[in-house]
């Protein structure tokens, strides 16, 4: 009896984990269902009307939306590159080196994320006011912005990858007569790697998807999610749904694909 | 010698960062507090002086005291929500997921691929009031015919926590993933029983996870507006749309500093307070 009770018991809390999982998706379910909806001459746009391939066929017919998009992938690269690389050297200088101030550092580096955005926000359009920037506010302020709130995701991520390095194996290269820039780059950068691509692929998505700290300080330029915002005063275009299905599958596939190329290299190493 | 090069490495490796966080996050708070001691009759044409106007502080908060109140009671039911869910799934992947628990981890992080504006527009559609949701409940009596869930305390909360339950899983199950499950199976061989063992073992080893997660949805979740505005009506107003429609509509830029720092000043004392009662200093 408490066999069964205790079987029934663990998959309830499986069945439990299941449908907060489930439920995490209602709403990615409705968006890629509205992709597939006819909204023309309809009144309510937030009921299916008509089944329709059109909203995948012409993504960019709404005015301005795909330009919205090309402006937040541009935006995303730009600020993933910038804090990728900032951050990245920051996490090395914290882990590796010892030095006075880290701690302090480490506090200012932990502060934006504890931070909410809208005060983060505020207080740069504050100083760019300040800085009688006030009337050029645009692609140039929202990307200072968005490297500055990525660099902290940044340097959480490679940092949690560095300390969880096996000090073994850079030892073992200099013990093979590798001098430290051989061993760097054969050795500790090959492994930091993915730690590296994991924290790029957050900022990217931080970039792209960040409404709150743009909307304060974007000026005239208008990126997807302020397109997104605009739009649901009035009532948002169908290909709307279809950009965020799109931006889902995409960042599904990378994701895999990494996955899978991590476990055959993975492979490769243990069948040598 | 090779002790100060190496140290000179680490101040070099560290510069950049600490410039760009200390010219686009330190500074702007001191703008920020220059800001919400500005003369309020200033405006962005004319100018604005700092004329050390504390009143500012005392027209936000008597002003909009109940709508900090309200945001600040808000997050912290969505947060209590999401720590019931987010730890039933989180323990769910780390203990009962098998060799499904790197898929299960992706697919909680996939759909916040799909821009969360989108995704609260989807909910907007799915509490609207001829939606199934609503219908549903009114079938069964739980909402009077004429109830309804968007624009309501309701919608605004589900939403938030909706939005912020990744943040609560991904610092819960860092936590757990870590936990030894012979510490379990210890306490259940001296004759716990599955209740005692989980608030005797799992929870405190849990607690680390708890309050890191807690504060990173109570934190983005009160200075939230996208939920209240496209979920709810001005009567769920949160603190950030005034301080949104102050700054970007309404061009009072003192209050609206007043305002911002005051939520500023009321976290950080909360989540002092918090982390010291739960006794995890070392998170910070």
């Amino acid at each position: 009896m408490t066999r069964i009770g205790r079987w029934i018991g663990s998959h309830l809390v499986l069945t439990g984990g299941l449908l907060v999982l489930l439920y995490m998706y209602i709403p990615n379910i409705i968006v890629a269902i509205m992709s597939f909806n006819d909204s023309s001459g309809a009144r309510n746009l937030y009921a299916f009307q008509k089944f329709t391939w059109d909203n995948w066929l012409n993504p960019c017919k709404p005015d301005n939306l795909c330009s919205s998009v090309v402006t937040s992938i541009e935006i995303g690269l730009l600020a993933t590159l910038g804090a990728t690389v900032i951050g990245t050297f920051a996490a090395f200088g914290l882990v590796r080196h010892r030095f006075r101030g880290r701690t302090a550092m480490n506090l200012v580096l932990f502060l934006p994320m504890a931070t909410p955005e809208i005060v983060m926000g505020s207080s740069l359009l504050a100083l760019f006011v300040a800085a009688g920037l006030g009337g050029q506010l645009g692609f140039w302020t929202i990307l200072l912005a968005h490297i500055m709130f990525c660099i902290s995701f940044v340097v959480v991520t490679v940092k949690s990858r560095l300390a969880g390095l096996d000090g073994n194996l850079e030892q073992a290269a200099a013990d093979l007569y590798a001098n430290e820039w051989q061993t760097f780059w054969k050795v500790t950068f090959p492994l930091v790697f993915p730690g590296i691509l994991a924290a790029a692929l957050l900022a990217f998505s931080l970039s792209f998807d960040d409404f709150i700290i743009t909307n304060l300080n974007s000026g005239q330029t208008v990126t997807f999610p302020m397109y997104v915002w605009g739009a649901s005063q009035r009532g948002v275009p169908m290909q709307v749904n279809v950009i965020g299905t799109l931006m889902f599958i995409v960042a599904l596939a990378a994701v895999i694909i990494g996955e899978l190329g991590a476990r055959r290299r993975r492979k490769a190493i243990a069948s040598r | 010698m090779i002790a100060t090069a190496r140290k000179r490495t680490g101040y070099l490796l560290i510069l950049p960062a600490a410039v760009w966080l200390a010219i686009f996050f330190v500074v702007p708070f001191y703008s920020l507090l220059a800001t919400s001691l500005f003369d309020p009759e200033g405006s962005v044409l004319t100018g604005y002086d700092v004329t050390w106007h504390f009143a500012n502080y005392w027209d936000a908060l008597s002003e909009y005291g109940t709508v900090m109140l309200r945001s600040l009671w808000y997050a912290a039911i969505a947060t209590f929500f999401c720590l019931i869910l987010g730890y039933l799934l989180s323990y769910a992947i780390a203990f009962k997921a098998g060799r499904w628990k790197t898929v299960m981890l992706v697919l909680v992080i996939a759909p916040f691929f799909t821009s969360f504006l989108i995704r609260t527009l989807a909910w907007k559609m799915i509490l609207a009031d001829d939606g199934f949701v609503v219908n549903a409940l009114q079938a069964v009596h739980f909402l009077g015919d004429d109830g309804r869930l968007l624009a309501t305390p309701v919608a605004v909360v589900a939403g938030l926590t909706y939005n912020f339950l990744p943040f609560m899983i991904l610092p819960l199950y860092t936590s757990l993933e870590k936990m030894d499950p012979k510490l379990n199976e210890a306490a259940a061989d001296l004759y716990a029983n599955p209740f005692t063992r989980f608030w005797k073992v799992t929870w405190p080893l849990s607690l680390p996870g708890v309050v890191g997660g807690t504060l990173l949805t109570f934190i983005p979740a009160a200075g939230d507006y996208i939920n209240a505005e496209l979920l709810g009506s001005p009567n769920e107003r949160m603190v950030g749309n005034v301080i949104q429609s102050l700054f970007t509509t309404q061009g009072n830029y003192a209050l609206a500093g007043a305002l911002s720092v005051s939520l500023m000043v009321i976290i950080v004392t909360m989540v002092l307070v918090y982390v010291r009662r739960a006794g995890t200093e070392e998170l910070l």
